[in-house]
């Protein structure tokens, strides 16, 4: 049966700040995404070492949902999140640690990170979500694509909420929009609204 | 040896990312690894690959791994017997 | 929900360019693990590879047979995905509403050195588009890059989509490469086998990377003229939440898909034939597995990897492997686990030894990768 959703809570971190439910968080605002990602986690209240050993593309996700998930109780919360640049910011950190032979050190910890949705599995570990997950990449957010692919979820009962988003950085170049759909909440979750908050 | 041991605590934070570890908060003999720093085994790998880059020691075997990370003091005493660099 | 129906498939391997010659190989027993020559700074390492040669030359003469409109440069991936598409694609009437649908880890990667700064080379979406131009496809191009289930979740993405009437059809295709870039983080994790690879047996010593593509056709329609139709009876994609790169204790996640994929199929476990699981013959993979399908009641199922046939193909292995597990279906052969000699998993498991002629319906095919993925399929083969 179709029946009709929501968007309960919406965030989004770029340049320009921090937006909660389209309200401006107070967050330090530095060009530098460390500097950023660093002081906006403390803000958050949250103590999670395993934070600091992400890369951009996780942290970046990490925060938005932690914002989004941080009060949430329900643990059936599906992930579809996508991307333009993949992992790449990533990749290029693992290609330099083998591209001289004489210093040739590749590292776990960065190779780890050269798949996108491992970010997904962070705010999986992180909520305990053992939920549907699936990562998309193109060129921008397919809203049609995510829309019906969310309302799939929901409709079949493989999720009672979902998180669905944008997660790209590249070389200090990045941009969240995350968003939460379900049964009840102020935003209908179709397709004219989900493009305005990624505008 | 003491010197080998906070060289060793200085690196291990920085290749671990250890943000709100100080290289006084490890102890000698304190364990490493579960309750200790909470490290996993993509540290585990991570200091094969430091070991491997600042002392030209490779580990392969991963319960000759087991045994040396077991602390500090483990570590700092493998390394001063199996050092090349 | 309405039933949806695999249609023609096809897959490039170190065992053949054409689906016939790979499957022919696999039935003979055939590996297509080799000891390879150094590979960058990576000596000596036992990989899957398509060699470059042959696989131009093939290329070339099936370019003859098409019209192309775009330039004719491609890289290694693109000629091995063009060539797993051609012969799906060459006689399908692609529409607004066919999908083509494009699974990979790496894509381009190993065309990058690094200077590349904005990633144009590497891009997937470019990649993507470029292969959607080349076949005439009139919408974009989705890709799913969902680690080592990604060529899995493929088919299950494009069931979904065809059953709520996003599209009618769609042609999937995925791809990866054994390259440096790879194999130097494998063997980084310590993941890699000295040898060939031996799922499930109590020798393994790690993965074999390999390199393949493969492509299939998946429709609201059964296929006409088929008197064996395949379909997707259930399936799910569950996180484990647990760890990044370490597979779970539990196999919680792996337990969860199967159980979803066979209530979705509402088919018990007695009903299963035979699964094809992940097995990549790493200690922690094959013993998570062993424990997720003894807690979902399938042990005592015949069950092989086919990681021994093309080493682990990344955002291709769900595919490829389902490919051949199909071919299983369609005719009636168990295939053997190759590699698999001892019980090296703490519960034991029904590993395919040797070659089994018998009548089968039902295939379970399973994946799982970093960042806690896994996805079950439950595969059924309906005579009409």
């Amino acid at each position: 049966m179709e029946r009709k959703y929501h968007i309960s809570k919406h965030c989004r971190i770029d340049h320009h700040g921090v937006l909660y439910n389209g309200r401006p968080l107070s967050a330090e605002i530095s060009t530098e995404f460390s500097i950023f990602s660093k002081a906006f986690y403390y803000s958050l209240g949250t103590t999670y070492p395993k934070f600091f050993k992400m890369d951009n593309l996780s942290k970046l996700a990490w925060l938005g949902a932690e914002l989004l998930l941080k009060e949430e109780l329900s643990k059936n919360i599906a992930i579809v999140l996508s991307n333009r640049s993949s992992s790449y910011d990533t990749d290029l950190k693992h290609i330099h640690t083998i591209s001289n032979t004489e210093q040739y050190y590749p590292s776990p910890a960065i190779f780890v990170y050269t798949l996108p949705n491992v970010c997904i599995g962070e705010i999986a570990i992180r909520h305990h979500l053992q939920t549907e997950n699936i990562f998309f990449v193109s060129e921008q957010f397919d809203s049609q694509l995510t829309v019906n692919y969310c309302n799939y979820l929901l409709n079949s009962n493989r999720a009672e909420k979902v998180l669905c988003g944008w997660v790209e950085y590249l070389e200090e170049n990045y941009k969240l929009v995350l968003y939460l759909v379900e049964k009840t909440g102020n935003l209908a979750h179709d397709l004219n609204v989900v493009r305005q908050l990624m505008l | 040896m003491e010197e080998l041991k906070s060289e060793l605590k200085a690196k291990i934070i920085e290749a671990l990312n250890l943000e709100e570890i100080a290289v006084e908060d490890i102890e000698n003999d304190a364990p490493l690894f579960g309750d200790g720093l909470g490290l996993d085994s993509i540290d585990a790998l991570e200091l094969t690959v430091l070991l491997d880059k600042d002392y030209g020691i490779k580990v392969t075997d991963p319960k000759v791994g087991k045994t040396i990370f077991q602390s500090i003091d483990t570590l700092a005493h493998y390394i001063s017997e199996n050092r090349t660099k | 929900m309405r039933k949806v129906y695999i249609g023609p498939y096809n897959c490039i391997s170190p065992l053949g360019h054409r689906l016939e010659d790979t499957w022919n190989a696999v039935v003979e027993g055939k590996s297509g693990i080799a000891l390879q020559e150094p590979i960058g700074e990576i000596p000596n390492t036992y990989a899957a590879i398509i060699a470059t040669d042959e696989l131009d030359s093939y290329f070339t003469a099936q370019l003859q047979d098409i019209k192309l409109s775009a330039p004719f440069s491609f890289t290694k991936l693109e000629k091995l995905m063009i060539s797993a598409l051609l012969p799906i694609v060459r006689n399908l009437d692609i529409t607004t509403e066919t999908e083509l649908i494009i699974s990979t880890t790496k894509g381009n990667i190993a065309q990058c050195d690094g200077k590349d700064k904005d990633g144009a080379a590497a891009s997937l979406p470019a990649l993507a588009q470029r292969i959607a131009d080349l076949f005439g496809f009139k919408r974009s191009p989705i890709v799913i890059s969902n680690a080592c289930v990604s060529g899995l979740q493929a088919i299950s993405t494009a069931k979904r989509l065809i059953q709520i009437d996003y599209c009618k059809d769609a042609v999937i295709v995925a791809a990866d490469l054994v390259s440096e870039f790879v194999l130097s983080g494998f063997r980084s994790f310590q993941a890699l086998s000295d040898g060939i690879c031996r799922p499930y047996d109590e020798d393994r010593k790690g993965l074999n990377l390999g390199e393949a593509a493969a492509a299939l056709y998946i429709s609201n329609q059964p296929i006409p003229g088929q008197k064996q139709q395949f379909y997707v009876a259930g399936e799910a994609s569950i996180n484990d939440a647990n760890h990044i790169s370490g597979p779970s204790r539990t196999g919680e996640g792996l337990k969860c898909s199967i159980e979803r994929a066979l209530a979705e199929a509402a088919t018990l476990p007695e009903a299963v034939d035979f699964i094809c699981a992940h097995g990549t013959a790493t200690v922690y993979n094959d013993e998570m597995e062993a424990i997720a399908l003894h807690r979902t009641k399938l042990a005592d199922k015949p069950i092989n990897s086919l990681k021994g046939y093309f080493g682990h193909t990344l955002g291709t292995a769900g595919l490829i492997e389902t490919i051949v597990s199909l071919e299983s279906l369609r005719n009636n052969i168990l295939l053997p686990s190759l590699g698999y000699q001892k019980q090296g998993t703490s519960l034991p498991l029904a590993v395919i030894t040797e070659k089994i002629h018998k009548p089968l319906s039902r295939c379970l095919k399973t994946a799982s990768g970093f960042a806690g993925t896994n996805t079950a399929i439950l595969f059924e083969k309906e005579i009409l």
